[in-house]
């Protein structure tokens, strides 16, 4: 296979760098570029990368016993991957696992942080010049000493009976005159997810924010290995919740890239059709929420009315109100039966008149948008330098939307409308969710218009062991990447989603700076990271 | 102001009727629940949801609950911030071994009685994620239950049969 024509000159630029990297043509991973270089020149990659504009999109590793190594040698296999302009680079380099010692991407790449820091805690990788060595998403329940993906590791690992709280994780300290510390969490006070928030604050004003987040870190990874595609759908869909749709997608494309199996277009259209209902169902729970974290009532209520109606309708036509294991490998569960087909269309043309009459109403409430209005502002330059995507970026100027800038089936067939906003403060993320719904909509109509005929999906067809794929695709948070590589007998040996989460929390921690403490909530709800997508 | 107050005039109220055809009992649980709720706990009953390690998908249908279509605090039920002021525990799981202990202490700050229930496949029994080096599976491997609702994700109205038949039950 030919190497994208896109990273090209980059490729030409590394070589004339002195870097030693080779193309490698893997067809699941089509079309990303490929390339694999030695582990002591992957610190050099990130800077070149840095350099050349690209974003860094996701890492992990795999561990891959003595697969890799004519001598037999284990070894672990690190991957990064990049984006620019739509177009995906994989790079990839092996280490010895007796000595698992890696250059960091970190210095180049905040947005490398964290997944590095994954990378550490369940592979036992070190990253030399990594500017921040604590642990991330292991907490008490297995030793430093123990790498829960490496493959002596059992699923069921040597757990304690009972395991303790988290301690003696080092948060940054803040001290001097009226300076003190906020403890939140792991259990929130509303009927959300788990996660712990540190704040120094001065008065009322946040000085400082930390998030130690890892508490739903429930062994996806791990218990992924070994299932059949069926089963690894499954596992995609309980990811995040929310996103079921569009992590199930990310997950059968990737396998189905591995078997070299194409969905029947009926399937991607109504593949498509769910995950913008699952997009417009979030946002108008999100619009309502947001509302709600300032005391606008009204708002809470009306958009809750309308979230619930729109969930019903996704229950008549698909069967489950979040349309959960409706996508499979190979195609979906269900077909979408032709006595839908005028509801569906005439809820479209409701709800848009609705909520555009609602966010009038929002708009002109003073004292709604005097709450919105400048806080949690995320500049342009800290969203891009936290390889921020989704709503989170597009409030902040970041112009990007894998349906429109590395468009795959059927979107290559549909006009996606662009929406961006450059302020990016939490009334900026409450539009960009307003004219995503809107677009959604408008997508929601062409597809129900094109939809075209024929069967929902394709025979299974396990692929041979070694085959690997990458399924990249827009959910409602924005971008996920999802990996999925084969072992034998059709069984999954490696399994990665990439949450847009990943980005967006850091992103919190920055744009909460210089707010105040009560309008954390707010701030928080704007962004809405998953903490069952990020912790895994 | 006005297109506010407007708004809410146009839409009335949306909350249904329990639907008779699919739960004849229902409604009739419903009055037995406001009964009970008078004599367990003084005509409020207060729950603390805390998610163990789940998807969140299950609190995407709790937190439905009180969206105006079910509007359960119609019942008596609200939702409270602090274990301490609660009367019952909706736990989701899995518990994750990272919550186990949280979820321990969210239960030894909630006063006596109470009623713990373990909500969705996972929080009944580990469900797609079972257990691990990660996980704990059920919450009963961790704190003991009184009730269950299964489903993935229980939707608000099974939420509501739950809820209510745990009562019932005590």
């Amino acid at each position: 296979m030919t190497p994208n024509p896109l990273f090209a000159p980059f490729l030409d630029h590394l070589a004339q760098a002195g870097l030693h990297v080779e193309s490698v043509a893997v067809h699941g991973l089509a079309p990303t570029q490929v390339l694999t270089l030695p582990a002591e020149e992957w610190g050099r990659l990130g800077q070149e990368a840095k350099g050349w504009g690209c974003r860094w999109a996701a890492g992990w590793g795999e561990d891959m016993g003595a697969e890799m190594d004519p001598q037999g040698g284990k070894t672990i296999r690190i991957h990064a991957c990049f984006e620019k302009g739509g177009a995906y680079l994989l790079a990839r380099t092996t280490i010895p696992r007796t000595h698992p010692i890696l250059p960091s991407h970190t210095p180049s790449y905040p947005a490398a942080d964290r997944p590095e820091r994954h990378t550490q805690d369940l592979f036992g990788v070190a990253f030399t010049d990594h500017p921040d060595a604590r642990r991330w998403t292991r907490h008490q329940a297995w030793k430093s000493s123990e790498y829960p993906l490496r493959r002596d590791f059992p699923a069921a690992g040597h757990p304690p009976a009972a395991t303790s709280a988290d301690y003696q994780y080092k948060f940054l300290a803040a001290q001097g005159g009226g300076v003190y510390e906020i403890p939140v969490g792991p259990v929130h006070a509303g009927i959300i997810e788990p996660g712990h928030f540190r704040f120094q604050a001065v008065g009322e004003t946040v000085l400082h924010l930390e998030e130690h987040l890892g508490y739903t870190h429930k062994g996806i990874e791990k218990i992924a290995e070994g299932r059949d595609a069926q089963g690894l759908a499954r596992l995609a869909g309980r990811v995040s919740g929310d996103s079921t749709v569009a992590h199930a997608w990310a997950a059968c494309m990737a396998m189905e890239r591995a078997a070299e199996l194409t969905p029947p277009p009926r399937a991607t259209w109504l593949r498509a059709l769910m995950c913008e209902r699952e997009r417009v169902a979030n946002h108008l729970g999100d619009i309502g929420a947001i509302a709600n974290d300032v005391g606008f009532a009204f708002s809470f209520y009306q958009f809750g009315r309308l979230r619930e109606s729109w969930q019903r309708a996704s229950f008549d036509a698909f069967g489950h109100r979040f349309m959960m294991d409706r996508i499979v490998p190979g195609g979906v569960a269900v077909d979408l039966e032709p006595q839908f087909m005028a509801p569906l269309r005439e809820e479209v043309t409701a709800l848009r008149k609705q909520v555009n009459k609602l966010m009038a109403m929002v708009y002109d409430s003073p004292s709604l948008t005097n709450r919105l209005l400048g806080a949690g502002v995320l500049a342009p330059e800290q969203a891009a330098a936290l390889g921020c995507m989704g709503y989170v970026g597009r409030a902040s100027s970041l112009d990007f939307d894998v349906r429109r800038n590395a468009p795959y089936p059927p979107y290559d067939q549909l006009q996606v409308k662009g929406v961006l906003h450059h302020t990016g403060d939490v009334n900026a993320r409450m539009r960009v969710r307003h004219e995503e719904i809107i677009a959604s909509l408008d997508l929601i109509e062409a597809l129900l218009a094109g939809l075209p005929g024929g069967p929902v999906g394709s025979e299974w067809q396990a692929p041979i062991a070694g085959s690997e794929g990458l399924g990249i695709v827009e959910g409602w948070r924005g971008e996920i990447i999802s990996y999925a590589r084969f072992g034998d007998d059709g069984r999954i040996a490696r399994f990665f989603p990439r949450d847009p989460s990943w980005t967006t929390w850091p992103a919190l921690e920055v744009l909460i700076h210089d707010n105040i403490v009560p309008d954390f909530p707010v701030c928080n709800k704007s962004v809405n990271g998953s903490y069952s997508g990020q912790d895994l | 102001m006005l297109r506010i107050l407007g708004k809410i005039q146009r839409v009335g109220i949306v909350t249904e009727p329990l639907p008779a055809a699919d739960e004849p009992a229902l409604t009739e649980i419903g009055e037995q629940l406001k009964a009970k709720i008078g004599e367990l706990f003084g005509g409020s009953l207060a729950i603390r949801e805390v998610d163990a390690g789940s998807c969140n998908g299950c609190e995407l249908e709790i937190q439905a609950l009180n969206n105006p279509w079910y509007g359960i605090e119609h019942y008596g039920v609200h939702f409270v911030a602090s274990p301490r002021h609660a009367d019952m525990l909706l736990v989701t799981g899995p518990v994750s071994r990272h919550m186990e202990e949280a979820l321990r202490r969210t239960l030894a700050a909630t006063p006596e009685p109470r009623l713990v229930i373990a909500v969705g496949a996972c929080g009944a029994d580990g469900g797609e994620f079972g257990e691990s080096y990660a996980s704990r599976g059920a919450v009963a491997n961790v704190i003991p239950v009184d009730a269950v609702i299964r489903g993935c994700p229980p939707t608000p109205l099974d939420l509501m049969r739950g809820i209510l038949e745990a009562i019932r039950v005590r």
